[in-house]
C-alpha cells in the first residue's frame, strides 16, 4: 500500500489532462419512470483533484453520485474505474474498489459509541480493539479529533460528520465523495474541513465535492462540473470563473435580485418571547433555556445556528405544537399566548411555515385545496357551521398560484406531486395571503431552486414592509444577511443577543454558532436558575 | 430482467376503483383452486355462492338483512381506520350493544310498556357500545396500550358476559333450559318493512348512517380532520388537530354504531337474546371497510357483497356439502388480496432490464 501511495503522490496538478482519470462515466443516464434524472453525463475524476459537482436541487447531483457509489443502477451508460468498465452492484463493491462516501444525512446510531458506529460500517475482519486504535490514529493523523468512547447523541453535528469522514478514511479510499458537507457546519468548522480535504488531495486521493456554495467551490476546487436539469452543462476551472458566471451556468439565466424597501418603519412589538425555557419532548432533544427576544412590526429577525441546536424545539414552542405552562413566555400581538393552541395563535394573527414541506407543512397525499384548509380552517372563512367551503379553499390555491408563480400540472394536484420549490412557494403563499401580523418561518428556502428562493425571500421582505413581524430561522448565513435586520444565534438551546446585520460578520456569527463567548462566564444564568 | 415496484407521482384514481375488483377476481381464482382440491365442481360451487342467492326474492331480502349490521359496523370502523385508530373489537361492541338493549326488553317483558321501549333500547345499545369502545381508546391515549390488542381482547369478555346472562339471570323460564331469553314483546321488536318478509327498519337506519358518513367525510371540517390525522399525523398537529381526541371520538362513534347494529340484529331478525347472534359480523366488517376503500358508498356495496357470501355459503353447504368454514376462508383470502392490491394505487409494476453485459469490476 505504501508503494501505491507514493505512486499516487506523484500526481501533478489536477488539471493536467494527460493523467488518466481515476473514475470516468460515459453517457451515464438514469431514468425514473418518465423522468430522466441523469441524461448522458460524462465526467472525469483525476487522482489528486478536488472536483466540484455543482447544481441546483433536482439537477441530478445525488442521482449521479448514487450511481457512482453503487446505490442505484444506471439505466444506460457506463462507469470506468482506472480505465476498466465496472458494474457496481452495491456500495460494498464500490468501497472495495476504493470509493468512499460521506452522506449529507448521517447514518449513525445515537445510543452507540463512536467506535461502535465505525465498527458497524466496516467489514469487521479486525478486532474491535485494533479497530479502535486505528480509528484514533486516523483521526489524529487528519486532525479530526474524536473520542471513540463517547456516545453519538452527546456529539455536535460537526463531530458526527467527523465520524462519517473518519469511517470513510479508515477504508483508505482513493476517491472520496462528500455530499454538501458544509451545510451543517459553522464557517470555522468548514475551514477545518477544507484543510483535511487539501491534505487528502496532497496524498493523491480524488475528492468529489457536492455543493451549491459558489465561494467555497472557487476557493477549494480544481475542477467543477455543473449539472442542470439532469444534463451536464459544463466542466470548467472554477477559479477562472466568477460566482455570478457559475450561478448563471447552474440556473441557466440571471437570478432576480432581492430588493429590500428602503426605510422600513418598525412599529409596535408583535411577537415577544420572555425567558422561555422548555424541557425536550424526546430523548436526546434540546432543552430551550431562557430564550428572550422582541420582534416589532416591520422587522425581520434572523436566527442562525448549526442544525440541532434547538431550532426545531423553538419552532414547536412558538407555533403552539408544544405548549408552555407559563402563558407570559410567548406574547403575540400583546396577548399572552404560551398556553394557547396553534389554532388560537393563528386566530391572534400568527402564521407558521415549518422546515419540512412534506408531512409537516402539508399532508403529501392531499390536494392543495385541502392543504390550504389545513392551516386556513381557523381564521380564513373556509368553514361555515362545520361545513367546508370548497370554493374558498380553491380560491386560496388560485391566489397563491397567481401571486407566487406556483407551477403545477393541474388546478388542484396532490401536494407531493409538486417540486420542492413550487410547493414551498405554495406554503409560504398560503400563509402570507392570510395577512399575518407575525410570521414564523423555518428554513424558507431549504432545497429550493434559486428562482423560487428569490421569490420567497422577496415575499418575506414585502410582508415585513407591509408591517408584519417576521422571524426567519435558517442555516444559510447568506440568506439571513440578505433579508434580516438583526441576527441572533442559537447554540445548545440558548439564543444569543441579536446583532444588527451590518455588524454581524461571518466570523462573529461563526464564533457564536460554535458556542464561543455567548455570555461572560454564564453568571447571569446561575442567578436565574 | 427484474420486476420492480415503481412509485407513482400521484395516487391513481382509476386503480383505486379497480383494485377491489382485481382483489375479488384473484380471490375467485384462488377459490376455484380450493374447490377443485376439495373435490367439488368449481363452476357449480361458484354458482351456489354467487348466482343462486340472487335468483329468488327471499335470498335477496336475506342479503339486505345480513348486510345491515355489516355496513353499520364497517362505517364506524372506517372512521377509526381513516384516523389511524385500529378498532378490531367491533364484535365485542356489537355484543355489548345487544346485551344492553336487551336489558330493557327483558325488564319490560309482559308489562304494558308503550312505544318508548324500542327507541330506548336503541339509544342504550348505542351508548353501551360507545362506552365499551372507549375502554381501549382511553387506554391507548392515557397509557399507550395498543388498541389493537385491548379492543380484540374485550371481544371475548363481551362474548362470555352474554353467555352468562342467557344461561343465568335472563334465561327464559319456559325455554326448556335452552340458553336464551324469551321472545321479545312486539314493542321491543324492530318493525318489518314488508309484512311477512324479512326486511326490517334496520336497513333504512343503515342507509341513513351511510349518507351521514358520506356528508361527514366529504363536506365537514370534522371529516377533514379525521382524514388528515390518519394521512399525515404531523401535518395534522400543525393544522391544530388533536389525534388523541380524535381516537376517543372515532372509537366512541364506531362503538355506538356496532352497539346499535347489535340490538337491531337481536330485536329484529333474531327476536331474542342468545349466544351465537353474530356469525362474526364485527370481524367481517373489517373486510367490508377495506374492500369498500374506507368510503361510505364503497362500504355499502362491499357490505352487500360479503352478505352474499354468507348466504351463498349456506346454500353451498346445503346443496354441495361444502363446509360453512369455507366462507370464512373466502373472506380471509379476500382481505389479503384487498390489502395487497392497495399497493397498486401508489405503485406500479415495471419490468426493468439493467445492462448486465459489462464485466464485473475487480480490484
Amino acid at each position: 500500500m505504501q508503494a501505491h501511495q507514493r505512486m499516487l503522490d506523484s500526481t501533478p496538478d489536477g488539471l493536467t489532462s494527460s493523467e488518466p482519470p481515476l473514475l470516468r462515466t460515459i453517457g451515464l443516464s438514469k431514468r425514473y419512470g418518465d423522468f430522466l434524472a441523469n441524461d448522458a453525463i460524462d465526467i472525469d475524476i483525476r487522482p489528486g483533484e478536488i472536483h466540484a459537482l455543482l447544481g441546483e436541487n433536482g439537477a441530478g447531483k445525488s442521482t449521479l453520485v448514487k450511481a457512482i457509489y453503487g446505490l442505484i443502477q444506471p439505466s444506460a451508460g457506463e462507469i470506468r474505474w482506472q480505465g476498466q468498465p465496472v458494474v457496481l452492484s452495491g456500495p460494498s463493491e464500490a468501497r472495495s474498489l476504493g470509493i468512499g462516501m460521506v452522506f449529507q444525512h448521517f447514518s449513525l446510531f445515537d445510543n452507540l459509541t463512536v467506535a461502535e458506529n465505525v465498527a458497524l460500517g466496516l467489514d469487521g475482519k479486525e478486532s474491535f480493539k485494533d479497530m479502535s486504535a486505528r480509528l484514533e490514529q486516523v483521526s489524529k493523523t487528519y486532525g479530526l479529533p474524536l473520542d471513540p468512547r463517547r456516545e453519538v447523541w452527546q456529539l455536535s453535528v460537526g463531530e458526527r460528520q467527523r465520524i462519517e469522514i473518519v469511517r470513510a478514511l479508515m477504508q483508505d479510499p482513493k476517491f472520496l465523495i462528500l455530499d454538501e458537507p458544509t451545510a451543517v457546519l459553522t464557517p470555522q468548522e468548514a475551514d477545518q474541513l477544507f484543510i483535511v480535504l487539501e491534505r487528502l488531495k496532497a496524498e493523491g486521493r480524488a475528492v468529489l465535492y457536492i455543493s451549491h456554495k459558489l465561494e467555497e467551490v472557487k476557493r477549494l476546487c480544481d475542477t467543477a462540473t455543473i449539472l442542470r436539469g439532469g444534463r451536464k452543462v459544463e466542466t470548467c476551472n472554477p477559479r477562472r470563473e466568477t460566482a455570478a458566471s457559475l450561478a448563471r451556468m447552474m440556473v441557466g439565466g440571471d437570478i432576480k435580485e432581492v430588493k429590500a424597501a428602503s426605510g422600513r418603519k418598525t412599529t409596535v412589538p408583535r411577537l415577544v418571547v420572555n425567558d422561555l425555557s422548555l424541557a425536550p419532548a424526546e430523548a436526546h432533544g434540546v432543552r430551550l433555556e431562557h430564550i428572550s427576544f422582541e420582534l416589532k412590526g416591520g422587522e425581520i429577525l434572523g436566527i442562525a445556528g448549526v442544525a440541532g441546536n434547538g431550532q426545531d424545539e423553538l419552532f414547536a414552542a412558538l407555533s403552539g405544537e408544544r405548549l408552555s405552562k407559563d402563558p407570559g413566555t410567548i406574547v403575540i400581538e400583546g396577548i399572552a399566548a404560551g398556553h394557547l393552541s396553534i389554532t388560537r395563535r393563528r386566530k391572534l394573527g400568527a402564521a407558521f411555515v415549518p422546515e419540512e414541506r412534506l408531512g409537516h407543512g402539508t399532508a403529501p397525499r392531499m390536494k392543495l385545496s385541502e392543504n390550504a384548509l389545513l392551516t386556513g380552517h381557523a381564521a380564513s372563512g373556509m368553514v361555515h357551521h362545520g361545513f367546508i367551503d370548497t370554493a374558498a379553499t380553491l380560491k386560496t390555491v388560485d391566489r397563491a398560484t397567481e401571486t407566487f408563480d406556483v407551477r403545477k400540472a393541474k388546478r388542484d394536484p396532490e401536494a407531493a406531486s409538486l417540486s420542492g420549490g413550487n410547493l414551498q412557494k405554495f406554503i409560504v403563499g398560503r400563509e402570507i395571503l392570510r395577512n399575518p401580523a407575525v410570521l414564523v418561518v423555518s428554513q424558507p428556502t431549504w432545497g429550493v431552486d434559486a428562482g423560487a428562493a428569490a421569490v420567497i425571500r422577496q415575499a418575506l421582505l414585502d410582508l415585513a414592509t407591509a408591517g408584519a413581524a417576521v422571524l426567519v430561522t435558517s442555516q444559510d448565513l447568506d440568506e439571513l444577511t440578505e433579508i434580516a435586520d438583526r441576527i441572533a444565534v442559537m447554540f445548545h438551546g440558548k439564543l444569543s443577543a441579536p446583532l444588527a446585520t451590518r455588524e454581524a460578520s461571518r466570523e462573529k456569527l461563526g464564533l457564536l454558532m460554535g458556542g464561543s463567548s455567548l455570555e461572560p462566564k454564564e453568571a447571569s444564568h446561575a442567578v436565574g436558575a | 430482467m427484474q420486476l420492480v415496484l415503481e412509485k407513482r407521482a400521484e395516487r391513481s384514481g382509476a386503480i383505486a376503483l379497480v383494485s377491489p375488483l382485481i382483489a375479488i377476481g384473484l380471490t375467485i381464482v384462488t377459490m376455484v383452486i380450493l374447490f377443485a382440491i376439495l373435490g367439488k365442481n368449481p363452476l357449480l360451487a361458484l354458482h351456489a355462492y354467487f348466482i343462486a342467492p340472487l335468483t329468488d326474492g327471499y335470498s335477496l331480502q336475506e342479503i339486505a338483512v345480513k348486510a345491515t349490521p355489516l355496513v353499520m359496523i364497517a362505517i364506524g370502523l372506517s372512521l377509526c381506520y381513516l384516523a389511524n385508530a385500529w378498532n378490531i373489537g367491533a364484535e365485542g361492541q356489537f355484543l355489548i350493544g345487544a346485551v344492553a338493549g336487551s336489558w330493557i326488553a327483558v325488564k319490560t317483558q309482559g308489562t304494558d310498556a308503550g312505544a318508548w321501549v324500542l327507541p330506548a333500547m336503541l339509544v342504550l345499545a348505542a351508548a353501551a357500545g360507545a362506552l365499551y369502545a372507549l375502554m381501549p381508546a382511553i387506554c391507548k391515549v392515557k397509557f399507550g396500550a395498543s388498541e389493537i390488542l385491548t379492543s380484540l381482547m374485550l371481544v371475548y369478555v363481551a362474548d362470555l358476559f352474554l353467555d352468562y346472562l342467557v344461561r343465568g339471570p335472563w334465561r327464559d323460564p319456559q325455554g326448556f333450559n335452552f340458553p336464551t331469553t324469551a321472545e321479545f314483546d312486539p314493542v321491543a321488536t324492530v318493525p318489518l318493512l314488508i309484512e311477512g318478509g324479512r326486511l326490517h327498519l334496520g336497513s333504512i337506519i343503515a342507509l341513513l348512517v351511510v349518507a351521514a358518513a358520506a356528508i361527514l367525510l366529504g363536506r365537514t371540517i370534522k371529516g377533514f380532520e379525521i382524514r388528515v390525522v390518519g394521512a399525515a399525523p404531523r401535518a395534522a398537529r400543525f393544522g391544530g388537530f388533536n389525534a388523541n381526541q380524535l381516537t376517543i371520538l372515532t372509537f366512541a362513534v364506531s362503538g355506538a354504531l356496532a352497539g346499535l347494529a347489535g340490538i337491531i340484529e337481536v330485536a329484529g331478525p333474531v327476536g331474542h337474546l342468545q349466544p351465537g347472534i353474530s356469525p362474526g359480523y364485527g370481524f367481517t366488517a373489517i373486510i367490508v371497510a377495506f374492500l369498500g376503500r374506507l368510503n361510505p358508498l364503497g362500504i355499502l356495496i362491499a357490505g352487500l357483497f360479503l352478505a352474499l357470501t354468507f348466504i351463498g355459503g349456506e346454500q353451498a353447504q346445503i346443496a354441495m356439502k361444502i363446509p360453512l368454514d369455507v366462507t370464512k376462508v373466502f373472506q380471509g383470502i379476500l382481505l389479503f388480496y384487498v390489502l395487497a392490491c392497495d399497493s397498486l394505487i401508489l405503485y406500479r409494476f415495471k419490468l426493468s432490464f439493467p445492462n448486465r453485459q459489462v464485466a464485473r469490476g475487480t480490484h
